[in-house]
């Protein structure tokens, strides 16, 4: 983990880039407090994985909280979950998984310096991303229509509610509380990704990446894999109790 | 210079090397800088700024409580002033303290590196603290909070104007304020762990690290991993009062103590998010004023570490009167105990160095020393709490008020103070008068013993906290105690005064003032821009004062107290002859 040994490793990059104004020697792309490339590399990858652990505790908040109401009122989380459109929570699950791939995708061919197949994979990626928001959007709108909203504004409607299910026991809104906070958080979390997405993209093509240098696609990946990650542990949760 | 080797053809050819960065003027060329020392500059002023309207707010408070009944204030002026005191000085003022601002300036140069491996995201997060801070300011102006700095639920999450019973005061926008200050507090989490991890000059190894850097990393280990649990407590609770999730709310459903266990998860470990950076200020110290390598290097480091972990399973001992099963109260009164382990290690350490070592007392060496005996204090008063049967008869009493202001104040703001005085020099490039700060310290430290020694005795005697009225038997140690605070309040006047001339007409400080061997004493007075004149290789540790040279220690070393004090070695060097020949 030491300075020298990167520095060592990765003599050969130095070479290039003298006199670019900048007063230090490398690529133009190597910010101007690291020494080498790789230890720029190595400091963003492990920046990211922080962040990343920073933001599974952040959503540990919420599974703790699922948790101890699921565990209190077992029987309310049962019907209440019964009320979630699991064909659209699936769907949507699919459309995550395979952004995750296309996103992965991008960042195999940014290491291959195949530029062009990178903005592909990442339009592909955002495209999805926009998909499932609109999924989304539809689930939201369905939920609003049929009162199934969180506690101090939860007043369901018999004839919205999924046919045949049973009535829906006391402090069912707190289900509703804690799926619109879940869910909520997460699309978010898209959202924001979206934006990051996005970014790289118009990166991309403008040939800011190359075989050498495609730290920021590799670390925005990083981010959209977790998105699609906690989606993962959310959809059964909420959906298939 | 033997210790710091210098690889050939470095690094900018473009600027001065040798120009200071304190250089450029203009208020732009401070925000938008990335220079991670400006930006903890800004911190600092910011952080100051937020103690001084902290300590207004106490003043204030303990003014009132003078004399019985009504002195100055109706009551709930008194609620709203005790809740912004706690709240500007928790979140605005002491967890960024140490680490964003003294951190940010030191950390990078006691690294041997340019800059923190992310220079923007610094500058965003000095961006966030202030949007946030404008979020309290704007909270403060629309009437404040009443509900303590802990925003207990359901007092804070039911809105009286949607027929709840709660607090009417502006919740909404504080609790937002302290969730933004969150990011804020973990960006500077994540840039310092990959900056200790990837940043390191040649020749620093983990041994060699400063025990500040580590009590740093270990600082912002707890950042990354308690702070996000506080934003998503806070969100919630944001929401409960906006959209009555019935999460936190009785009245829906819910459970007020789930907020409690959820808050306390993250403030008990802020508690260290709080101290440690302290212990770590007060380390550098102890070991420069002793001209010692610390005692026990390792285990310092170590326990910073235990400290960090340990500080996540005792949140508990929060709640022993809030309605936990008697076993989980009975499993965190024991694990409590357990922080009193690497706690003591440290404490243990710091005497052992200065035992047989060189002692200096100068201003900083006093602040330092006065960390281990108030921190002491209040460590050991914590284990009073965390028995659980004291703690049932002393919960929520002035016992618990005077503990944590032994630990906060006692340890934070001691070490905080402390490194200010240490490292002036080498942030403004101007020495201070010692004699008037040294008066300051002195005021501080009565004055801080006589306010809170008053509490405790009022505290064990049952004295509760927060409450606006007494009885007639409390009132002399309300008085005691209210005295005390004047007192305090005058050193501080003192010490900003002697800061202000410093920078008005201070003398130019040398390149090492006090003769310490770590690494950024031995860059230039102010440092350049990036740092070192030329990327520094290390041979040897920071505190090694065996193998620093003369030339290392003693250029500008001038002690008025003990000249000359390392057996054999030259007396003070003049402070102006060294300055500029090296490097
Ligand atoms: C400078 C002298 C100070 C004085 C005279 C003072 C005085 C007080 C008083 C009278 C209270 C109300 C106690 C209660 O009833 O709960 C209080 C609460 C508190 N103080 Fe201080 N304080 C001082 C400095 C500080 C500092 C430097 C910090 C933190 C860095 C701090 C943190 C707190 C906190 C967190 C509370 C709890 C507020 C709450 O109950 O919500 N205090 N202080
Ligand atoms: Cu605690």
């Amino acid at each position: 983990m030491s300075s020298e040994a990167t520095a060592g490793a990765h003599a050969g990059d130095h070479g290039d880039g003298h006199g670019d104004g900048h007063g230090h020697h490398g690529p133009k792309w190597l910010a101007h407090h690291f020494d080498t490339p790789a230890q720029q590399f190595d400091a963003a990858k492990l920046g990211m994985w922080v962040f990343l652990a920073q933001e599974l505790l952040f959503f540990s908040g919420l599974f703790v909280a699922y948790g101890v109401y699921r565990s209190w009122y077992p029987e309310m989380f049962k019907a209440a979950s019964h009320q979630l459109d699991k064909i659209m929570g699936g769907t949507n699950t699919i459309v995550l998984l395979f952004s995750s791939f296309t996103a992965a995708m991008a960042v195999r061919s940014s290491q291959l310096g195949k530029q062009k197949e990178t903005g592909r994979y990442l339009l592909v990626t955002i495209l999805c991303a926009f998909g499932f928001l609109v999924i989304k959007y539809f689930e939201y709108q369905h939920k609003f229509e049929a009162g199934l909203l969180p506690s101090r504004y939860f007043h369901p409607h018999m004839d919205h509610l999924v046919a045949g299910s049973a009535p829906l026991p006391a402090n069912t809104g707190t289900f509703f509380g804690i799926y619109f906070m879940m869910t909520g958080v997460h699309g978010v979390h898209v959202i924001v990704g979206i934006g990051v997405l996005i970014w790289i993209y118009l990166r991309n093509q403008r040939g800011d990446f190359s075989k050498e240098f495609f730290t920021p696609v590799d670390i925005a990946a990083l981010y959209w894999h977790l998105v699609d990650l906690v989606w993962i542990y959310l959809f059964p949760l909420l959906y298939l109790v | 210079m033997a210790a710091i080797t210098t690889t050939p053809g470095a690094h900018h050819d473009a600027e001065d090397p040798n120009a200071s960065f304190l250089e450029k003027k203009g208020l732009m060329s401070w925000l938008v800088t990335l220079d991670h020392k400006r930006i903890g500059i800004m911190y600092l002023i910011s952080v100051m700024i937020a103690f001084a309207l902290g300590g207004i707010f106490a003043l204030l408070v303990r003014a009132e409580l003078l004399t019985q009944g009504k002195t100055l204030m109706d009551a709930d002026t008194y609620n709203k002033m005790f809740s912004l005191h706690g709240v500007v000085m928790v979140f605005l003022f002491i967890i960024p303290s140490i680490p964003a601002a003294m951190g940010n300036i030191i950390l990078p140069i006691q690294l041997g590196a340019k800059d923190v491996a992310f220079p923007r995201l610094n500058l965003l997060s000095l961006y966030i603290y202030w949007f946030g801070a404008c979020f309290g300011l704007y909270s403060m102006i629309n009437g404040g909070v009443d509900t303590g700095w802990t925003f207990y639920t359901p007092y804070s999450s039911s809105d009286p104007a949607l027929g709840g019973v709660g607090s009417s005061t502006s919740v909404i926008p504080m609790t937002l304020a302290a969730f933004i200050m969150g990011f804020s507090s973990i960006l500077t989490g994540v840039n310092f762990i990959a900056t200790v991890h990837k940043m390191r000059a040649p020749g620093l190894t983990w041994r060699r690290l400063t025990l500040f850097t580590w009590a740093l990393y270990s600082t912002s280990i707890i950042q990354v991993l308690a702070t996000p649990v506080l934003a998503i407590t806070l969100l919630l609770l944001t929401m409960e009062r906006f959209l009555g999730l019935g999460i936190f709310d009785p009245r829906l459903g819910g459970d007020p103590v789930l907020f409690q266990h959820f808050f306390w998860f993250y403030s008990h470990p802020a508690v260290y998010i709080m101290i440690v950076p302290g212990m770590g200020v007060v380390s550098d110290i102890i070991a420069t004023f002793s001209r010692r390598e610390p005692v026990g290097y390792m285990a310092i480091a170590a326990s910073s570490l235990g400290l960090a972990l340990l500080g996540f399973l005792v949140w508990g001992h929060h709640l022993f009167v809030a309605g936990m099963s008697e076993y989980a109260t009975m499993v965190f009164s024991a694990l409590t105990f357990l922080v009193a382990i690497p706690s003591g290690v440290k404490v243990f350490n710091w005497v052992a160095t200065l035992y047989k070592g060189s002692i200096s007392l100068q201003s900083p060496m006093l602040w330092a020393l006065s960390f281990i005996f108030l921190f002491t204090i209040g460590g050991l008063t914590g284990l009073f709490l965390g028995m659980l049967a004291v703690d049932v008869h002393l919960h929520d009493t002035y016992f618990v008020v005077a503990h944590f202001h032994y630990v906060m104040v006692g340890g934070t703001v001691m070490g905080f103070v402390g490194g200010l005085h240490y490292w002036w020099p080498k942030f403004t490039g101007k020495m201070y008068d010692e004699a008037p700060a040294k008066a300051g310290w002195f005021f501080v430290f009565v004055g801080f013993n006589i306010t809170f020694i008053a509490q405790f005795i009022m505290g064990s005697r049952g004295m509760p906290r927060r409450y606006y009225d007494y009885l007639p038997e409390y009132e002399i140690f309300h008085q005691i105690s209210t005295v005390g605070s004047w007192v305090l309040g005058f050193g501080f006047v003192i010490i900003l005064y002697v800061l202000v001339k410093s920078l008005m007409s201070g003398k130019p400080a040398p390149r090492n003032p006090w003769g310490s061997a770590a690494l950024e004493f031995q860059t230039p007075t102010p440092p350049p821009t990036f740092n070192f004149v030329k990327d520094p290789v290390l041979t040897r540790g920071q505190y090694d004062y065996q193998l620093a040279t003369e030339d290392e220690l003693y250029e500008g070393f001038d002690d008025p107290l003990f000249p000359g004090i390392r057996g054999g070695k030259p007396a003070a060097k003049p402070a102006a002859a060294a300055e500029g020949e090296k490097e």
